[in-house]
């Protein structure tokens, strides 16, 4: 049994998605049935003499709830290590894996590091991390589309955190499900790619919305590509005044010291962990 | 297509309201989803058929209301209410606005069919 959380399966680096509700419900349906005039429609054969009285009960329980309890678990964790954790969210092909890959050997022999790859599929991903020694745990998603801070805790069962370094978590590609899903990280940071559309912050708000660093990565190619740079920069500040946006390219090298300045600053100062709006994670500053 | 977790967690709640009251089946599900929450009420609608299809609540009725969306407008400073993400401010047509309520999505009540089985049932 997991000492984490309690459930059945062993952190499972690859193919997560175990079940927590082990439950079963039996129907104890009787052989005959009770027409009688108490008894109401869709309870014949219920074993049901009075109509079922109704009761309305009050929850009041947040969808996100359970999630947030793991994403305040993992925070903990980080918090205890002075670890800064990093979600890298994007549309599948924006260039997160090769930024990592380049963050990885800038910053290596500097600061501890470690990384977690989320992928419906394959190993891939870690493998061009695992190249350049970073230590790095696989996390397959199987059919779901983001990663969730569960998946993240049994991840971090199976790694040895980078104590005063850097975690990046590489979600998986989607710009709309790992909006919602707070895994334990001091920031989210959103890529966009110059090869996509301008408008993105506009047509994926709720991942802009979300993040604390917008990355407009592939600046080499603006040349090339219809892709205006100030638009975007308006455009994804538009949904979030707030948002810090760098513009870099890991082929030509431009703008890439922004990113490790960037990086450098929240390792030298570390923040308040940022908490969801609902008030989840609650207890992450702890 | 979160919805079908976030659906999953409707389900374990419901299990666990269901188990803690002694009731025999779930009549309705309420949920409030505010109107800026990152998630799709139709999505959420096909997804609670599927979900609960085997369980307590088999059969359930889903009732989704809108909590409404509210922001606070840096360009006109003032808190204005937005029909959904991603539009201007009604005020002056701002973009710059900084959310501050309408991203919940919670279960609010449910309506449970309680245990009445009479004791001359044979």
């Amino acid at each position: 049994m997991c000492v984490t959380c309690g459930c059945e399966a062993s952190a499972q680096v690859h193919g997560t998605g175990h079940v927590h509700d082990h439950d079963h419900h039996h129907e104890h349906e009787h052989p005959h049935d009770h027409a009688t005039a108490g008894s109401m429609p869709g309870t014949a054969g219920l074993g049901v003499l009075r109509p079922a009285a109704t009761r309305t009960v009050s929850v009041e329980q947040d969808l996100l709830a359970k999630n947030d309890r793991y994403a305040a678990q993992n925070r903990r964790r980080f918090l205890a290590e002075r670890v800064l954790a990093l979600n890298l969210v994007s549309s599948p092909g924006s260039g997160k894996t090769t930024l990592l890959v380049a963050t990885l050997h800038a910053l290596a022999g500097q600061w501890p590091l470690a990384v977690i790859e989320g992928d419906q599929q394959t190993s891939l991903d870690a493998d061009r991390i695992a190249a350049t020694g970073a230590p790095v745990v696989q996390l397959n998603t199987g059919k779901g589309c983001h990663l969730d801070a569960h998946q993240v805790g049994h991840a971090l069962d199976s790694l040895a955190l980078p104590s005063g370094g850097v975690l990046f978590i590489e979600n998986v590609g989607n710009l709309v499900c790992p909006a919602a899903f707070d895994l334990g990280e001091a920031h989210k940071v959103v890529v966009l790619s110059v090869t996509e559309g301008d408008d993105k912050p506009l047509k994926y708000p709720d991942m802009f919305r979300a993040a604390d660093l917008c990355l407009i990565t592939k600046s080499d190619l603006l040349p090339y590509v219809p892709f205006d740079l100030l638009r975007a920069l308006g455009n994804a500040r538009a949904i979030n005044p707030s948002l810090q946006c760098l513009t870099l390219s890991v082929m030509s090298g431009a703008g890439f010291d922004q990113w490790l300045g960037w990086l450098e600053r929240e390792l030298a100062q570390p923040r308040p962990a940022t908490v969801r709006p609902a008030g989840a994670a609650a207890g992450a500053g702890a | 297509m979160h919805e079908m977790s976030l659906m999953e967690s409707v389900r374990e709640i419901v299990e666990q309201t269901a188990r803690a009251n002694g009731a025999r089946r779930v009549a309705r599900v309420q949920l409030q989803i505010g109107a800026l929450a990152a998630v799709e009420p139709e999505a959420l609608r096909f997804c609670f058929e599927v979900v609960m299809n085997d369980g307590v609540a088999a059969g359930a009725a889903l009732d989704i209301q809108t909590v409404p969306g509210a922001a606070w407008c840096w360009d006109c400073s003032r808190s204005v209410t937005l029909e959904h993400g991603g539009c201007p401010c009604p005020g002056c047509g701002g973009q710059r606005l900084q959310i501050t309520a309408g991203t919940e999505m919670r279960v609010h009540e449910i309506d449970l069919q309680m245990e009445q089985e009479s004791s001359q049932c044979v």
